[in-house]
């Protein structure tokens, strides 16, 4: 498949990575639990595309898969293909995959606290890969890190190298992991609930910071959230995930004005929203389904207030229905053209 | 006129900082709590916001009496709640205040069904609840708050996250309490189900006439259920008002920029909205800064800042303090000044 135009009328921009019909499956004594059914999206250099879904719906696990970092086991991935520029990396070698990660893919998680090691200082855990994947002295490689620091904004950056992680407020150790991610100087980040940990005043130091890094390194950035608005602010496209799928893929802005499934729907709706009282909130009733146990038929239909017979039946494909608007909806074509 | 169910006065709590193993010396205190004050009306919601560490949850737990204040005073239905009680005035105390927290992972035993952890308070208040009655009162449980009563032997870890705050939900009604401080309820929730428990309690608002303390971090989460908001900083309450008063017109450069910060869900507004951002992190609650404590991240800071607290009280544009105090909308910064366009 060709890369895509960016919408702003602009040459289209190469694409960095493409997932397709992924399938991950975990396997424990008492089930299996299907958790990936099919999975698909891909990020262009530069772009941002923001993966949104409630939690358990897969988006971490098709993460860890396209970095090679998946749990195996009881984590296997069962079908599909990852492709870095055109690389298959499903089956490529360990060797290959941790040779892409940190140069060429990176990720970042929402506890940053527990991906950086407490024993050591931030300092010597970012110029850690500038010794062994530069071969850089410790000297270079320490004034590196401080460097590192600096371009995410923290003060003082070539004091505080010298510092342990716990000596760092949450948003500070958050700016500390990308600055590690970002050291080799991927061409893909991958941020998987970055801020969902920290304050809304922090969060949005944080965004800004991740926006200016992509636009400046014309990085790909794949933002995982649950946060609409956080969405709203950044995406460029968003992949809306339900029970292993994608169920929705659009512009963020069509997205917004019109979604074209009934669980984006839902999710918009159940919002508490900060600039009116509002009275109750219409909520999705139910649960999500239980992932070694998925129901026939769009896996969505005992939640969806619009079921119907066919729903039951037949599992709705992501199907294209106007250029960059997908749906996994029967009735998806009546959800976008209503008034 | 509503009647104040909860009157809370200039309340403090500190927590000693302590150096040595052996022997422990204080060399400073935490000052988590710091002079609060505010009323809480009958069958109403006042919501209590604020960044992580500003003592949202230290409030919570000396107003449950889980931490004896430092000082201060709070009346319930106008008696006094800290000082000496009989053994009845505390039961009937305990009963009338409940709690539910954030993490409905933690907050159930998961050793006990359902049907214990729900039926376990009328254990110490058996008057609530006869024995024979307790099994069907604890169904009736599971039923208001939306649960199968059918699941009374279930195991907490048989629920869902949101199933599980039901249950605590439950277990925090089943004393027929007035007040609930519910502290970051629905913050480890999904959105949809978010909206689910929200909705409950909103219900359960007004079927019981419960008045709530609402601790959110979520400032959308905080205006759908709140009549009235008080903005947390360092321990000290920067401003309140009514739900429309806090986000319509917020008058203090904190309250201003927490609201600012909230990213809005919708992408045609993106760039065009002017926000407000703040640098830096909240400074530490053992030394807080002299003066006004949001000076080291205000942007209208200026040397009075530094010199003089600015005490809560009505304001007119400029930050004069209001000649007649009317209007309940107190804040405390010497420059307030009203703010209309920070929510979209
Ligand atoms: N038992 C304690 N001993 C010492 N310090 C404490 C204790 N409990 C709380 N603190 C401190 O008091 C301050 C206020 O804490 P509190 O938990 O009330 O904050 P909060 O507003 O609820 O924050 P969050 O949004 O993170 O829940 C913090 O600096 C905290 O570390
Ligand atoms: N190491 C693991 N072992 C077993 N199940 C797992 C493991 N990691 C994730 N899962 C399961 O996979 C599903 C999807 O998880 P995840 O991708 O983390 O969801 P999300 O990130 O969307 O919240 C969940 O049901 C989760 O419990
Ligand atoms: S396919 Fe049917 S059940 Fe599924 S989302 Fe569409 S209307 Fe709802
Ligand atoms: S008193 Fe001064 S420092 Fe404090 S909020 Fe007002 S202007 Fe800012
Ligand atoms: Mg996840
Ligand atoms: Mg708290």
């Amino acid at each position: 498949m060709s890369a895509t135009d960016d919408g702003t009328g602009g040459s289209p921009k190469p694409r960095l990575l493409e997932v397709q019909d992924l399938h991950v499956e975990f396997r424990t004594r008492e089930a299996t639990a299907n958790v990936l059914n099919g999975v698909g999206y891909h990020v262009d250099e530069g772009e941002t595309l923001a993966v949104l879904g409630e939690s358990g719906s897969g988006k971490s696990v098709t993460a860890q898969t396209v970095m090679g970092i998946l749990d195996t086991p009881p984590g296997f991935a069962t079908a599909g293909t990852v492709r870095y520029r055109g690389e298959e990396l499903l089956s490529a070698k360990e060797e290959r995959r941790r040779e892409l990660r940190g140069e060429n893919m990176a990720m970042i998680f929402q506890d940053a606290l527990s991906a950086l090691n407490p024993v050591y200082t931030v300092g010597f855990q970012i110029a850690e890969q500038f010794r062994f994947r530069r071969g850089m002295s410790r000297k270079d490689a320490t004034a590196k890190a401080a460097e590192m620091l600096d371009l995410v904004k923290i003060p003082n950056a070539k004091q505080r190298v010298k510092e342990f992680p716990h000596q760092f407020s949450g948003g500070m150790r958050q700016r500390a992991m990308i600055a590690m991610s970002l050291a080799l100087d991927p061409d893909l980040l991958i941020a998987d609930e970055p801020t969902t940990a920290l304050d809304v005043t922090v969060q949005a130091q944080i965004m800004d910071l991740l926006d200016e890094l992509r636009r400046e390194r014309d990085m790909g950035l794949i933002l995982i959230t649950h946060d609409l608005g956080v969405v709203a602010e950044v995406a460029d496209r968003i992949a809306v995930m339900y029970a292993g799928r994608v169920v929705e893929e659009s512009d963020a802005e069509s997205l917004y004005k019109r979604p074209a499934h009934p669980y984006t729907e839902g999710l918009m709706e159940s919002i508490p929203r900060l600039d009116q009282k509002g009275e109750e909130l219409a909520s999705i009733k139910g649960l999500p389904p239980n992932l070694a146990d998925i129901p026939p038929g769009c896996p969505f239909h005992p939640r969806c207030h619009r079921a119907e017979e066919e729903c039951r039946e037949t599992v709705p494909e992501l199907h294209e229905l106007r250029a960059g608007r997908h749906s996994a909806c029967h009735f998806a074509e009546e959800l976008i053209s209503r008034d | 006129m509503t009647e104040p169910i909860l009157q809370v006065r200039d309340l403090v709590k500190h927590f000693p900082v302590q150096q040595g193993v052996v022997f422990k010396k204080t060399i400073g205190h935490v000052r988590a709590v710091d002079g609060v004050s505010f009323d809480l009306n009958r069958g109403e919601t006042l919501g209590v916001v604020g960044e992580s560490g500003c003592g949202k949850s230290t409030l919570a737990q000396v107003l449950m009496r889980l931490e004896q204040p430092t000082s201060g005073s709070a009346l319930f239905e106008g008696a006094d709640m800290f000082g000496k009680k009989s053994a009845a005035e505390l039961r009937s105390l305990r009963r009338d205040m409940q709690v539910v927290l954030q993490d409905p992972y933690t907050s159930l035993n998961p050793r006990k069904t359902v049907g214990d952890i729900i039926g376990e308070p009328f254990e110490i208040h058996p008057e609530v609840a006869p024995k024979g009655d307790r099994q069907r009162r604890v169904q009736e449980l599971l039923d208001t708050v939306g649960l199968n009563p059918e699941h009374v032997r279930r195991y907490p870890h048989q629920f869902s996250g949101g199933q599980r705050q039901r249950i605590g939900i439950a277990r925090a009604l089943a004393l027929k309490p007035k007040v609930i401080v519910c502290d970051e309820p629905v913050s480890a929730l999904d959105v949809s189900i978010q909206a689910q428990v929200m909705n409950l309690l909103g219900e359960l608002q007004s079927e019981f006439g419960l008045s709530y303390i609402f601790i959110a971090h979520d400032l959308g989460v905080v205006r759908h259920l709140s009549d009235r908001v008080a903005v947390m900083y360092l321990g000290k309450v920067v401003e309140t008002g009514t739900e429309d008063q806090i986000y319509e017109h917020p008058q203090h450069p904190y309250t201003q920029a927490l609201l600012s910060s909230v990213p809005v869900p919708d992408p045609s507004l993106r760039n065009r909205r002017e926000t407000i951002r703040l640098s830096g992190d909240v400074p530490s609650p053992a030394s807080p800064p002299s003066g006004c404590r949001f000076r080291t991240r205000c942007w209208k800071a200026e040397d009075i800042c530094a010199e003089q607290q600015p005490e809560l009280a009505v304001r007119l544009d400029g930050g004069e303090l209001a000649p007649d105090a009317e209007q309940g909308h107190p804040s405390a910064c010497h420059f307030a000044e009203r703010n209309e366009h920070v929510v979209s």
